[in-house]
């Protein structure tokens, strides 16, 4: 157990990251730009990625590490297809607001 | 002054993080967001000893992942479009919505805590890239293996999407030359 857990209580870390994931979450659902709404999807991602960490250090067991480099490889490959949907999209109908496709829409 | 330095920086993540997604320009929001990581990579350096995964984090996503949003920000030349604000109905719903995430997910975090754990003790560094290593090479190889898989994966995918679709364009080009003779 890192020596921070006898200043912060573990509760705080989980509060600071619950908030940066809820800030994502509104993110996502108020953009209307995609490229935006990606980085919230970043963000979301990141705030877990701190909570693992955080637990990893709190019980002392490497695993919580090693789980958050598979979730930087998944983000990472996400994000260079996510990204190249993006252009395709951006390269037929000039525009990447997601309020304007509505192609499946009934 | 570890618990001042934590809340100073879980204050201006908060902030950043609020401004990635009000800011207008989204240019500015990925400034944000690279500050943002800077910020959880402190958290990591500083305070969890976790020093391995703090630089890999600015590395990897401050590093790489936000200099391609910029490309393609950039390449699309959107670095000064508005975007048309929801209504207020909608603003409502959403922030319903997220208000309901944060109450339901602060109140589970406090209701379920996990157990404390007995050993107090100076116990061996586990954030250093020796440690993480031996872990990762021993017991997680085989899920490392199939992360190399999902990489070559994402590649050919990111390469098929992107690529001009070289035999219509030829076709077009030679469309356009007999009809201009």
């Amino acid at each position: 157990m890192a020596q921070i857990f006898q200043q912060v209580p573990l509760h705080h870390f989980i509060l600071l990251s619950v908030v940066l994931f809820s800030i994502g979450v509104f993110g996502v659902l108020f953009r209307r730009n995609a490229i935006v709404i990606f980085m919230s999807v970043e963000l979301m991602l990141n705030s877990v990625n701190l909570l693992l960490v955080a637990f990893s250090a709190y019980h002392n067991d490497p695993a919580g590490q090693i789980f958050v480099f598979f979730v930087m490889a998944v983000a990472a490959a996400e994000v260079a297809v996510g990204l190249a949907i993006i252009t395709l999209i951006y390269r037929n109908l000039r525009t990447v607001d997601v309020g304007q496709l509505r192609a499946l829409r009934i | 002054m570890l618990a001042l330095t934590f809340y100073t920086l879980a204050a201006a993540t908060i902030a950043l993080a609020l401004m990635v997604i009000l800011a207008r320009n989204p240019v500015h929001s990925v400034l944000f967001l690279v500050l943002v990581f800077f910020g959880i990579s402190a958290i990591y350096l500083l305070l969890l000893d976790a020093s391995f995964v703090g630089v890999v984090n600015i590395i990897v996503y401050a590093g790489a992942i936000m200099v391609l949003f910029l490309y393609v920000i950039m390449l699309m030349n959107l670095n000064e479009t508005g975007e048309p604000r929801p209504s207020r109905m909608h603003l409502v719903g959403i922030a319903a919505i997220a208000g309901l995430f944060l109450l339901t997910l602060t109140s589970t975090a406090t209701h379920f805590l996990p157990a404390q754990t007995s050993d107090l003790q100076q116990a061996v560094p586990i954030g250093t890239a020796r440690a993480l290593g031996q872990v990762l090479f021993t017991q997680y190889i085989l899920p490392f293996e199939v992360a190399s898989i999902l990489f070559l994966v994402a590649i050919i995918g990111a390469v098929v999407l992107g690529r001009k679709d070289v035999a219509l364009a030829q076709a077009e080009a030679v469309k356009h030359h007999t009809s201009n003779t």
